[in-house]
């Protein structure tokens, strides 16, 4: 278990490996999503992140390990663990020649709700992407923050107990960012269970009651942002600028004394750094999840 | 501990809520290009009814008993079959999952790959029932006598388009490129399409080029169609409508298992 208490899963993912010839995209990977909460999985790009939600859709089928997706066994029983799922999917795989309320139709009925539900269902996902008034819209004509509102009300159009968001945000500009957080949010709030990828570190710590951090296609850490941070980094950070010279003398020291470092190009961080007094003059910062992340798998998020 | 929900219906195979979400999508698109798809689908096969017809027929009067035009409308249905099933079929389905992406959308959602193949194959092959009928019906316009048989002239087009679209769907399932969709139709749809009996009788061809057509689905379908408005020819139908059976039911399931290797990784 993920914070390791007994809940009712919603995924359930045990020694999963996924291949692709020579490559291990998944690597014995173990994942718990508690009903109701929000993890965000966490990596830079080629994590695995990408693969480890088509597994979830039986889009990808796993070498080894055992899937459950809101009790359903994966991949022969997938089809019934879809039908209560919505997939965000990170490319844009809208209709594009059709218009906003046609799309929503067809996965409409391609969710199977039924024609006395559909007209209602259909309202409910465009005022979630506040797209009301552009129902008539072609996709083709819409901003690239209206497409991905759509995608996710794509998603939701059949009111899912487990949503999956593969890079919800990705390739937003900051403002549109916000709004996509804003109703995942808001989804969050209603109790929805939502996995979301994503390689944005202020997303997860946002969103993401639990998040895991994977890195070559293993889960290298997880646990609630806060108690991830606390655990690996403390809860101060030093940052010490200079020559390279200088930082490469610095880090001896705090290697010396046993502590973390984390190099930045032009300054080098010293982490765990709460109390110590020892160190020379700096910038000290609270502690971060990009912090961890560079700690645990080497690499820096972009 | 599982949080299944033990009150939700188990779904089986080949369901048929699932083929309508497809067919429903199918639909919807083919609002919004539904001309340009007619326009091509029946302009192309009554070009070749109208340059053939009275081209040749103006050298050629009667042909294997018939007269040369009635001979070339009816046989010209297997070519607007062809071209409304096997080249959308091809193209739209390359399209759809290597650059649209939409097979993944509709993979996320309740539906497998034998519904998502079996959904399109069913709906292309409506389109080539439909525009299958064209050249007869321009044939009709010029001079073509009306017959009973004409009325299942639809069915056998759908049977043979859906065949045809499952062969399209099988092509893009297994091709890498576009590029690849070349030796298909250069190697393969049109020595089938010359050699099915639309424009010349296959009577005077070699023993073994008539031998090999009776493994031409379309060479089936021409004679069918013929045979269904000039009057049946029992028994030898009865063959060549198990033949296009035969045809759709294997090209259906290879075309299944192509498109699962592709979609499914």
């Amino acid at each position: 278990m993920l914070n390791g208490v007994e809940h009712e899963l919603a995924i359930r993912l045990r020694g999963v490996v996924k291949r692709y010839g020579p490559i291990t995209a998944v690597d014995h990977l173990d994942l718990d999503v508690p009903l109701g909460t929000c993890v965000g999985l966490l990596g830079p790009n080629g994590a695995g992140k990408s693969t480890t939600m088509r597994l979830l859709t039986a889009q990808s089928i796993a070498d080894e390990g055992e899937l459950e997706v809101l009790g359903f066994r994966l991949p022969e029983e997938s089809k019934m663990a879809r039908a209560q799922s919505g997939v965000t999917p990170q490319l844009d795989n809208l209709d594009t020649t059709l218009t906003v309320e046609q799309n929503l139709l067809v996965f409409a009925h391609l969710y199977r709700i039924a024609r006395a539900d559909r007209r209602a269902a259909i309202e409910r996902a465009l005022e979630m992407a506040m797209l009301g008034d552009r129902r008539a819209s072609r996709v083709d004509k819409l901003s690239g923050g209206m497409r991905r509102r759509l995608l996710i009300a794509r998603a939701l159009i059949h009111r899912p107990r487990l949503v999956l968001l593969d890079e919800p945000t990705v390739g937003l500009d900051p403002q549109v960012r916000q709004g996509i957080w804003a109703l995942i949010d808001a989804l969050r709030s209603e109790g929805t269970t939502i996995l979301m990828s994503t390689h944005y570190i202020e997303e997860a710590q946002r969103l993401a009651d639990t998040v895991l951090i994977m890195s070559h296609g293993s889960a290298v850490a997880s646990g609630s942002p806060s108690d991830l941070v606390l655990e690996h980094a403390g809860r101060e950070v030093l940052e010490v600028y200079g020559q390279p010279a200088r930082l490469a003398e610095v880090e001896a020291q705090a290697k010396g004394e046993g502590l973390q470092t984390r190099g930045t190009g032009t300054s080098i961080s010293i982490l765990n750094v709460d109390g110590a007094t020892s160190f020379p003059a700096g910038e000290r910062r609270a502690a971060n999840l990009e912090d961890v992340f560079v700690l645990l798998t080497g690499e820096e998020i972009t | 501990m599982a949080a299944r929900d033990t009150g939700a219906p188990r779904l089986g195979r080949l369901e048929r809520s699932a083929l309508t979400g497809v067919l429903v999508r199918e639909i919807v698109n083919f609002s919004s290009f539904w001309r340009s798809s007619t326009f091509s689908s029946t302009v192309e096969p009554t070009i070749y009814f109208l340059a053939f017809g009275f081209g040749f027929g103006s050298l050629v009067s009667r042909i294997g008993g018939y007269d040369y035009v009635d001979f070339v409308a009816t046989g010209t249905v297997a070519t607007a079959v062809l071209f409304s099933s096997a080249f959308p079929a091809m193209f739209g389905t390359f399209v759809k999952y290597q650059f649209q992406r939409t097979y993944d959308a509709i993979l996320a959602a309740p539906v497998d790959t034998e519904e998502l193949v079996t959904a399109e194959a069913l709906w292309i092959a409506t389109r080539a029932g439909v525009y299958g009928c064209m050249p007869m019906v321009v044939g009709i316009a010029f001079g073509l006598d009306l017959s009973w048989g004409m009325l299942v002239v639809p069915l056998i087009a759908w049977i043979a388009g859906f065949g045809w679209a499952c062969f399209g769907i099988m092509i893009a399932g297994y091709a890498k490129s576009f590029e690849n969709f070349n030796y298909v139709v250069s190697a393969v749809l049109t020595p089938l399409f010359l050699v099915a009996g639309t424009f010349f009788p296959l009577d005077n061809l070699p023993g073994w080029a008539q031998f090999l057509a009776n493994f031409n689905p379309l060479h089936h379908l021409v004679e069918l169609v013929r045979h269904a408005v000039f009057g049946w020819e029992g028994l030898e139908d009865l063959a060549r409508l198990g033949a296009l059976l035969a045809f759709g039911f294997v090209l259906w399931r290879i075309a299944i298992r192509a498109m699962t290797q592709k979609l499914v990784d």
